[in-house]
């Protein structure tokens, strides 16, 4: 199955050899002389750029080379991989159950659904997070037992519970559900309602049709902006500073609070945030692959063109 | 004296305040081949979608090979059918769609399959090679792993048509089955049901394929405005029709 698609992604590429024996045919194009000055400035900028930065006293490189894999640095990245990871994960389950109660047809599992994207998408989420650290001012105490006033079985305190890591994890997470369940409802939308009625023809159950017909395809709509939210969560931890989060935000500060080497730690991070970005690039194409299966046109381009056209300077020759 | 694959009496269906089907009697015998053919807007697809319950007929009862569809009789009244049980129905029924509807994640083979995998549990080594056998008989072994994308609409229909008849039902629907098609196309599909007909299958076909109708058909249906007009055996009633509402439709499609 992935041998096929694989052959049809190669046999986008035309044969090298096809385009010699065209040598009559060749269509040779004009020079453009405005976009070569303007890949000129372009490059004249960033080759600015570039040096003004390595060689700027200022920005202590031998101070970002010393913390770069300092050990409470990795702590903290290590943090910031956790909460990305498991914000995105409830964050994901959260938003498809959120969606299927949109397409419900009981009124109130839709009204709360509609609710919960309303309040979380609609109040800022510093915030929520603020909100989430500081819950033991509302609800001192968090029990198991009978609701409105029954009996408890077994009660917490909550600021014992909800510590700084708990409070980020629930922030991220019930916010990405709010942003997930519209990826996901788009999703679902955008498969043909032909499919539920074919599936359903054969005899299949409601819950079949979902997990074996419906949301594979609807996968392909879902996976590149769930992508980008993945690599925007990755950013959006650094937000758990201000609750003592302990990612890796947390820790550049409380060192360059003792050591007051602020450009450095910040640049610090910042390379650790690229680094975990491009990885999660490179995962997001092979997952968009994974599920384009059976869509020809949608695999879009090789790994190694997708770099390639981000790295030359100017466009082919088009 | 076995009761016959399908009974209709009095169905209604309507959409709003649209009346689609206003009081449909059908009787239809086993093993018949049955094509609907009329106007459009004229409720033949509804009809055919009332059959397996992917409509609810407001009114009128259907039965299929003596089973009343979609709903159950308790105390004189009618309830819907519990979701397990008209699953069984729609298993037993099997349905073609214009525009084919297979599974674009799943290759050709795959979409035989999954019927059978998904609903009646079949293992997979046998599922495969009883999907393989059904793509054979509508002639397209050579086209198992493909996806529908890289198959021709013809190609397309007789996959879904192999689909369907992995339930091995008792009775198939064909709702416009050449209609999404290009014209070279038509004939390796009517041919495939050709044969289906052949082997003594019960088909209910809505079509304007008339030159279908009158090779293959054993009984013509005509609809307009949501009622039956016209019925009988498909050459008799092409040549000669009685009503003149299906005169005037005939002149054009003929």
């Amino acid at each position: 199955m992935d041998r096929t698609a694989d052959e049809r992604v190669r046999a986008a590429d035309p044969a090298p050899a096809e385009l010699d024996t065209a040598q009559a045919n060749r269509i040779s194009h004009p020079v453009r002389p405005g976009r070569w000055l303007a890949a000129g400035v372009v490059a004249l900028v960033l080759v600015w750029l570039g040096w003004s930065i390595a060689v700027n006293p200022n920005l202590h490189w031998d101070i970002v080379v010393d913390y770069q894999f300092d050990r409470v640095i990795l702590e903290g990245l290590w943090v910031t991989i956790q909460l990305t990871v498991a914000s995105m994960l409830i964050g994901v389950v959260l938003g498809v159950v959120v969606a299927l109660m949109q397409t419900s047809a009981s009124r109130i599992l839709r009204t709360g659904a509609t609710a919960y994207v309303w309040f979380f998408r609609g109040t800022p989420l510093l915030v929520q997070l603020i909100f989430w650290f500081n819950i033991a001012l509302i609800f001192p105490e968090i029990g198991l037992g009978v609701p409105f006033g029954g009996p408890k079985l077994m009660t917490w305190e909550t600021n014992a519970l909800v510590t700084g890591f708990v409070a980020a994890l629930l922030g991220l997470s019930i916010n990405e559900g709010a942003y997930m369940s519209e990826i996901v409802r788009a999703g679902l939308r955008a498969v043909d309602p032909g499919q539920q009625e074919a599936a359903a023809a054969l005899g299949m159950s409601r819950a079949k049709i979902m997990r074996r017909v419906v949301l594979p395809q609807a996968m392909r709509i879902i996976v590149p902006p769930t992508g980008n939210q993945f690599i925007s969560m990755l950013k959006t931890t650094s937000l758990v500073s201000v609750i003592a989060g302990a990612d890796l935000l947390t820790v550049a500060q409380r060192l360059y609070l003792t050591n007051f080497e602020v450009i450095a730690l910040l640049i610090v991070a910042s390379i650790w945030y690229l680094v975990l970005t491009t990885v999660a690039s490179v995962g997001q194409y092979f997952l968009e692959r994974r599920f384009s299966r059976g869509f020809g046109t949608t695999v879009p381009g090789t790994l190694r063109g997708r770099i390639g056209r981000n790295l030359r300077f100017t466009g082919s020759a088009r | 004296m076995t009761a016959p694959m399908v009974r209709c009496r009095q169905v209604r269906k309507s959409f709003g305040r649209l009346e689609v089907l206003r009081g449909i009697d059908l009787v239809i015998e086993r093993g018949q081949v049955v094509c609907v053919v009329g106007p459009s807007g004229s409720g033949k697809s509804t009809l055919l979608r009332c059959l397996n319950h992917l409509e609810e007929p407001q009114a009128g009862r259907i039965h299929v090979d003596g089973e009343l569809i979609g709903y159950e009789e308790r105390g004189g009244r009618l309830r819907p059918l519990p979701d397990a049980r008209l699953r069984r129905q729609r298993e037993s029924i099997g349905m073609v769609f214009q525009r084919f509807h297979l599974f674009p994640h799943r290759t050709a083979l795959g979409n035989v399959m999954e019927g059978l995998v998904a609903v009646q549990g079949v293992r997979v080594p046998d599922a495969r090679k009883r999907a393989g056998e059904l793509l054979d008989r509508v002639g397209l072994a050579d086209r198992a792993h493909h996806y529908p994308a890289q198959l021709s609409g013809g190609q397309q229909q007789r996959v879904a048509i192999a689909r369907s008849l992995a339930m091995s039902p008792k009775l198939m629907l064909f709702d416009e089955p050449t209609s999404a098609l290009d014209p070279e196309l038509v004939g390796e599909v009517l041919e495939v049901m050709k044969d289906l007909a052949a082997s003594g299958m019960t088909m209910i076909v809505v079509t304007h394929e008339m030159g279908f109708a009158r090779e293959v058909g054993d009984h013509l249906v005509f609809m307009d405005d949501g009622l039956i007009i016209e019925e009988g055996p498909p050459r008799k009633v092409l040549a000669a029709p009685t009503h003149e509402r299906t005169r005037a439709f005939l002149s054009k499609v003929l």
